[in-house]
């Protein structure tokens, strides 16, 4: 078995090389410098606490005389302090780099939440069918009307009337990621019953139903590998649309709190400062950082769908 | 014999793509005479719709015409400037293809089509523009025309649909029709009263037509001459029924063999062994060679020319001249 | 015709009537509307009473009613956060809102269609690929940076355009309109092209996609056989096709507007309805985002029903009553 499955990933990391995927990936310059740009967006968030020179979430280290200095290139700045300080006296880079990893973590959780229950309520909508099946698409169906944006604003504003007020900086991240998850289950969904449709149809499966097999076997074995296309491409539009709603709900206050701040947090805090003089540093990095992150994920799920669509081939 | 009004000579199509230059069509020639119908029957993928594209100018990049020439009386359409062939499509040179669902706009009128297609051709006003119309609406069968034009496409069923179609080909007055496979999307019944349309309509206006049909039955039926082709090759060329009934290529007796007819009771159909080569495999020497019941060395090495051979021209090392018989 | 209309407004109104039940609970369990009325120190009894009084005891179904038959009227109750009624606060900012989201919405649709139009119809220019570039950038970066990024550039930098508030308003009857003064004007065009630019970006793109795939179909292969000229088949039948898929989605897409309208809002400090949801969810101002919900609910089930409508009207294939000549199959 472990020899089977050893020839099996050999076999396919040589299909990768040689496939259409990974031949337009060389191809396109473009996308090439993008996936660079991620990966090291994406190192540097995840190693943020090794690579940072201070810790902005501690509060005891900050010190409010440093507070509002400039990048360490400019007349009163500090190489202790590369990019500058904010209001608190937290150091910008520090800040921006634990920022994006806030960013990306709780994209990334949003999106595998949303993936998540989608394929789960995909996979019964699909296969019960009937009643089940209704009730759930015209959920879907009303729920895709409306924008993601405001679905989890709705979500997030209903969970802080819910909690109590005290605890709401401490459960923010939670609350992000189920208010955009909540939004955007449903295309998951919707692909994944589709599949299953198509799947339930067909012959194999009504010979495993006959002789018994449990369905949810049926389902984890032969419908998830054949929707698992369509849902990927879709988790690469919904990781870039977690990005930006998760900043967006941070700017306005309603997202993740200045103890712990996301890029938006940041930006928001930047704002305030844009007629002084400091908005330089504590409004437009960490803005560049939050548009070079978005746009470096939206370009690589644009070439995604590109290559994966047979259509254009 | 009076001088072709289609002559192909020649002719090279290529595909660049990612995995390398594909020859769709290498080196075919034929001519069409004024009001002849000429057949060109081939597997799908054969090269005979890409032709056909060729000829009225279509090509979709990035397949390109990469040698030959074609000439339309006398003259060079090849290499004509995107208006000037505009120009000659449609008025001198029309063309039908296979699905009529598809090749009407749904969302205009058969009526509107139909005297936007006149009114580029002829200085005509609308209202003369609207009678025309109805005439050749009357003239392809479609009946009570006066109601019928102001109905869009989905509003009619497929055979009717192909009318309007042939009616929207012959609104110009083209003096040579490319009709791709024009009956495969129909009904069986409704195949043959589209063909004896054409036939009537080919006769009035004295049109010549390019008829590329994967069906040999619609060949005999309809075409003064057929070509056949394979692999983007031309394979045989000459009078309908001797290339039905004396087929001189290998790979024609193939096809002739290959339909069954009623009187015979057959335990299998006979097929020809293999199938087709995909434009990026295409065997050494003769393209048919590996599924050839009769192949020998030269064959395998040397790609034949078109030799002629009884009536027809056949590219077929079989009938080369050192090898004939005194009947030949 | 008319049965097609009496039945998409049969949905809306249920669809209308599921939203209000949901902001009804919102209303009545998330928020305590009593508790938040009064101070401290109001007695039991007081409370009971004015429990009574706002209909709290009454079943649930019937509270519903009521709370369906206010929201008619426009009555959303009380706002916590200003103490005073929900609909007067509405009305007084909604008018900025919907100028903005009109704004923009025609700034989108007039940059967007032609552009999208034009790189779909010159898909490997030098132009259009620079163009396709751009919208990339456009579709990721989020809403604040762009206004955020117009602020910097237009009123720090520059100092041509206000960065915040409306400027002066002229009352016409209950609307407050910023069209006729000129630093009204002014303080509209960044917010209007913030939010247009989104938008604008999608109908580009949206309209390029759907072009393309157009102009690869077997009727346009025939206009062309038939020698019709370029800009018939291009503008004629290659456009119409287009803009019927086209009009649903720049429909919801308008709706998308509404949605940015909040974040807009909120970087420009623009008085409308988008920043008083933000305040509300902050104060968590139960009144005030039970009656955003339904307010902007009626919108999109509004603009949905005028996209279908107009779906109808424009494509031929809907309308079924007449395809049954085809089925006598002559």
């Amino acid at each position: 078995m472990a020899s089977e499955t050893a020839a099996l990933s050999a076999g396919l990391r040589h299909r990768l090389r040689d496939s259409d995927l990974f031949r337009s990936f060389r191809r396109s310059p473009v996308t090439v410098v993008a996936a660079a740009i991620t990966a090291i967006l994406v190192l540097a968030a995840l190693l943020a606490p090794l690579i940072a020179p201070h810790n902005p979430y501690d509060a005891a280290s900050l010190n409010l005389l440093d507070a509002r200095d400039p990048p360490a290139w400019q007349a009163g700045g500090d190489w202790s302090y590369p990019l500058g300080t904010d209001d608190q006296g937290r150091d910008m880079l520090s800040a921006i780099l634990y920022g994006m990893r806030t960013s990306l973590g709780i994209s990334v959780a949003a999106v595998l939440l949303a993936m998540a229950l989608g394929i789960a309520l995909g996979l019964l909508a699909g296969y019960a069918g009937g009643w089940i099946d209704t009730v759930i698409m015209r959920i879907a169906d009303v729920q895709l009307s409306f924008p993601v944006i405001l679905i989890a604003l709705l979500v997030d504003g209903i969970a802080r009337a819910l909690l109590p007020h005290a605890q709401q900086d401490r459960i923010a991240p939670y609350v992000i990621v189920l208010a955009i998850a909540s939004a955007t289950w449903v295309q998951f969904a919707r692909t994944v019953r589709g599949s299953t449709m198509v799947e339930r149809a067909k012959e194999y499966v009504q010979a495993a139903r006959v002789t018994g097999v449990h369905p949810a076997l049926i389902a984890w074995r032969h419908v998830l590998p054949n929707a698992m296309g369509p849902v990927l491409v879709i988790a690469t539009l919904n990781l870039a649309f977690a990005i930006q709603t998760e900043a967006a709900l941070s700017f306005l206050g309603l997202g993740l709190p200045v103890t712990e701040p996301s890029l938006g947090t940041l930006i928001r805090v930047g704002d305030d400062f844009i007629f002084s003089g400091e908005w330089r540093w504590m409004l437009l990095y960490p803005a560049i950082a939050l548009a070079g992150l978005a746009l470096a994920v939206n370009m690589l799920g644009d070439w995604l769908r590109d290559a994966l669509n047979p259509k254009l081939r | 014999m009076p001088a072709a009004l289609l002559e192909v000579e020649h002719l090279r199509i290529e595909i660049p793509t990612r995995r390398g230059l594909l020859t769709a069509i290498d080196d075919v020639s034929f001519a069409i005479a004024p009001g002849e119908v000429l057949g060109v029957v081939g597997e799908s993928g054969a090269g005979k719709s890409i032709t056909g594209s060729a000829i009225i100018g279509l090509l979709e990049p990035p397949s390109r015409i990469a040698g030959g020439r074609i000439l339309f009386d006398g003259r060079r359409i090849d290499d004509l400037s995107g208006e000037a062939m505009r120009r000659i499509r449609g008025k001198e040179i029309g063309a039908i293809f296979q699905d009529p669902l598809t090749s009407l706009d749904p969302l205009f009128t058969v009526g509107r089509q139909l005297e936007e297609t006149i009114r580029t051709h002829l200085a005509l006003d609308r209202a003369a523009a609207r009678r025309r119309a109805l005439a050749l609406l009357q003239e392809v069968g479609i009946p009570a025309p006066e109601q019928r034009i102001d109905h869009y496409p989905h509003e009619f069923s497929g055979g009717m649909r192909q009318r309007v179609v042939i009616a929207l080909a012959l609104a110009g007055n083209p003096r040579l029709v490319i009709a791709d496979e024009p009956t495969t999307a129909l009904d069986v019944s409704i195949q043959a009263q589209i063909i004896q349309l054409l036939k009537r309509l080919t006769r009035e206006h004295g049109m010549a037509v390019m008829l590329v049909t994967h069906d040999m039955g619609v060949i005999a039926e309809t075409a003064h001459r057929v070509a056949v082709m394979y692999a983007g090759r031309l394979v045989e060329l000459g009078p309908v029924r001797d290339v039905v009934m004396r087929p001189q290529h290998p790979y024609t007796a193939g096809l002739m063999a290959a339909i069954p007819s009623l009187g015979e009771r057959v335990e299998r159909l006979r097929q020809i062994e293999g199938t087709m080569p995909r434009l990026s495999e295409i065997p050494s020497g003769c393209a048919f060679h590996p599924r050839c019941p009769q192949v020998f060395a030269r064959c395998r090495v040397e790609r034949p020319e078109l030799m002629p051979a009884g009536n027809a021209t056949v590219a077929c090392w079989l009938h080369a001249p050192s090898r004939k018989t005194a009947h030949g | 015709m008319i049965a097609f209309v009496l039945r998409r407004l049969a949905q809306s109104v249920a669809v209308m009537l599921t939203v209000a039940l949901f902001a009804f609970l919102l209303f009545r369990f998330v928020g305590d509307p009593v508790n938040n009325m009064v101070g401290q120190d109001t007695s039991l009894q007081d409370r009971e009473k004015l429990r009574q009084a706002l209909g709290l005891e009454d079943p649930v179904p019937v509270q519903f009613l009521h709370f369906v038959g206010r929201a008619l009227r426009g009555d959303f109750g009380i706002s916590y956060q200003y103490a005073r009624p929900v609909g007067a606060i509405i009305a007084e900012r909604l008018p900025a809102t919907l100028e903005l989201s009109f704004t923009a919405a025609f700034l989108a649709l007039a940059l967007g269609l032609p552009l999208g139009v034009y790189t779909g119809l010159h898909r490997d220019g030098r132009a259009a690929r620079l163009l396709l570039a751009l919208s990339l950038v456009g579709v990721s970066l989020p809403v604040f940076l762009t206004g955020i990024l117009l602020i910097l550039l237009f009123s720090v930098a520059l100092g041509w355009l206000p960065s915040f508030g409306r400027g002066d308003v002229v009352q016409l009857g209950g609307w407050a309109t910023g069209f006729l003064t000129l630093s009204g004007i002014k303080s509209l065009i960044l917010p209007a092209i913030t939010l247009a630019l989104l938008q604008a970006t999608f109908i580009m793109r949206l309209v390029r996609a759907e072009m393309l795939e157009v102009l690869r179909t077997d009727y346009i292969k025939f206009a062309r056989a038939r020698g019709l000229p370029d800009r018939i088949v291009n503008l004629g039948h290659a456009l119409k096709n287009t803009l019927v898929p086209v009009i649903t989605i720049t429909g919801l897409q308008l709706g998308g507007i509404i949605a940015f309208a909040v974040v807009t809002e909120s970087v420009f400090q623009w008085p409308g309805m988008g920043f008083l949801l933000v305040q509300a969810i902050n104060f968590a101002d139960i009144p005030v985002m039970a009656a955003y919900l339904v307010l902007v609910s009626f919108f999109f089930v509004l603009i949905n029903l005028i996209v279908d409508i107009l779906y109808y009207v424009v494509d031929p294939r809907l309308r079924i009553d007449r395809s049954a000549a085809g089925a006598h199959g002559f």
